[in-house]
């Protein structure tokens, strides 16, 4: 026999969704504005290892010169992307959410035990705190304060002079660009590992992300 | 003895909780889909929209709307930070258009048009700016492109242009044009009273140099580079909001930060 656990709210399920095509437009147009300047690289002297981006990938993604079109997109779309993740956080406060997001004590080290588990080089995993396991719980978590950090790094992108104390708070107008841009690729980075690891959690957890329930096995009763 | 009681043969009745999932999978999928197909749809609508001043109009629409913000924001008329002059860094040459032939200053007159009182356009030499009181300041320009570098600036502050020569003018915005109308830019009120707003005839301690818009160019550390427009031609007080070069290809009419 089987039942059924509720996992995740309705509103976090749709918010988690809508998210997606927002912060991928947020990405796409950001990718048309950083053409224009594309500064920076992985690299120390003269020896550059990457560039950020090599000509094939912004001409494969038909980035060039769409500086305008890239800027209209960004600051229109970044209010919806900034609404929906104020009521998310907003959400996940009222609601008690949080407790399942916000890292305890144990999760630093129980997040580096679960990786291990996950890279099979441990064979116990310790137990999840919640909904999540640490490593989940911490990613999960990172995610959101990233989210917060664009908006921040990216009002003193937009408004250096009316936000001027954000600006320097953060390191001055191209430090703020700096961030903002290694956020963007933190994204990325989540992205890749979020999507991997949901296929390998397999179909009944990715349900529970759609119709909010898990389906859990219950233990047979044992005979007499 | 018996066994007690004999296994339950094994049911083959479907699982109602797992059918239960599916329908709800089901469900899910289908109001998701829709919500997916919306989505696409606006996304869709967006693209296809025509152009307003070389940009789709609803995001048009949306530009207007942060400048709306902007504008309400600005009325404290804050200052754009200033910078120690070591962190002054050579400014390379990013825009010649209005800048084709040469210009005498020695000969090259301002024109300004809508000034209060005057009926007719005024010019102005290089020495009635300089005349007004001299203005130094090391501000960081940031081009819209993205890159940033400091510099220091010299002139007269265009509100004590106006106090001086049109103490009533109060129009709703400001042009500018080069001499030949090539090039051209349009300020908000308060982006050009802003006491930041330079006629700017120094740079970086020596006279302007031709490419970087001698005799006079416009300053603005409020808004992107675009704005700072090089080798005034015509200055005109209007209520109508001037036309922008940049603004006209897709930009942001307001560029300001």
């Amino acid at each position: 026999m089987s039942r059924l656990v509720k996992k995740h709210p309705r509103a976090v399920r749709w918010m988690h969704w809508i998210n997606f095509p927002l912060l991928s437009i947020m990405i796409w147009s950001g990718l048309l504005i950083y053409w224009s300047y594309p500064a920076y690289r992985l690299g120390w002297g003269d020896t550059t290892v990457f560039k950020f981006f090599p000509t094939s990938f912004f001409q494969a993604l038909s980035v060039p010169h769409r500086l305008a079109e890239g800027m209209a997109w960004h600051f229109v779309f970044m209010w919806l992307f900034a609404i929906n993740g104020v009521l998310y956080v907003g959400y996940t406060i009222v609601s008690g959410e949080w407790r399942d997001l916000v890292p305890t004590r144990a999760s630093f080290k129980d997040a580096i035990l679960v990786t291990l588990h996950d890279l099979h080089l441990r064979k116990e995993a310790p137990p999840c705190e919640g909904k999540y396991n640490a490593a989940q719980r911490l990613a999960y978590f990172a995610i959101i304060v990233m989210g917060a950090g664009s908006l921040l790094t990216g009002l003193a992108i937009w408004r250096p002079t009316q936000a001027s104390t954000f600006t320097t708070l953060l390191g001055g107008y191209q430090a703020a660009r700096i961030e903002h841009f290694l956020l963007t690729i933190g994204y990325v980075a989540f992205f890749v590992v979020h999507v991997a690891q949901v296929i390998r959690a397999g179909w009944n957890n990715f349900r529970s992300m759609v119709t909010g329930y898990e389906l859990v096995r219950t233990r047979e009763e044992k005979p007499r | 003895m018996s066994d007690p009681t004999p296994p339950r043969p094994e049911t083959d009745a479907p699982d109602d909780a797992e059918q239960r999932l599916s329908r709800m999978t089901r469900r899910a999928f289908l109001t998701g889909g829709g919500a997916a197909l919306l989505g696409f749809g606006a996304w869709e609508w967006i693209r296809t929209r025509p152009n307003e001043a070389g940009v789709r109009w609803p995001l048009r629409n949306g530009l207007r709307f942060d400048e709306n913000l902007s504008r309400a924001a600005f009325r404290d008329g804050k200052l754009a930070p200033t910078f120690a002059k070591d962190r002054v860094r050579p400014l390379k040459v990013n825009g010649n258009v209005g800048l084709g032939g040469s210009v005498d200053p020695s000969t090259w007159m301002m024109t300004v048009v809508g000034l209060a009182g005057a009926s007719a356009p005024r010019t102005f030499s290089l020495a009635d700016i300089q005349a007004l009181p001299r203005v130094e300041m090391t501000t960081e320009l940031k081009c819209i492109e993205g890159w940033s570098v400091v510099v220091t600036w010299a002139g007269a502050r265009l509100s004590d242009f106006v106090a001086r020569y049109g103490p009533q003018t109060d129009t709703a915005y400001v042009g500018l044009k080069t001499p030949d109308a090539r090039y051209y830019v349009g300020l908000d009120h308060d982006s050009a009273m802003h006491p930041q707003t330079l006629l700017c005839y120094e740079m970086n301690g020596a006279p302007l140099t031709g490419p970087h818009g001698a005799p006079l160019r416009l300053v603005t550390p409020t808004k992107y580079g675009i704005k700072h427009l090089k080798r005034i031609g015509t200055l005109t007080f209007t209520n109508d909001r001037p036309a922008d070069y940049w603004a006209e290809r897709g930009y942001d009419w307001y560029a300001g930060h």
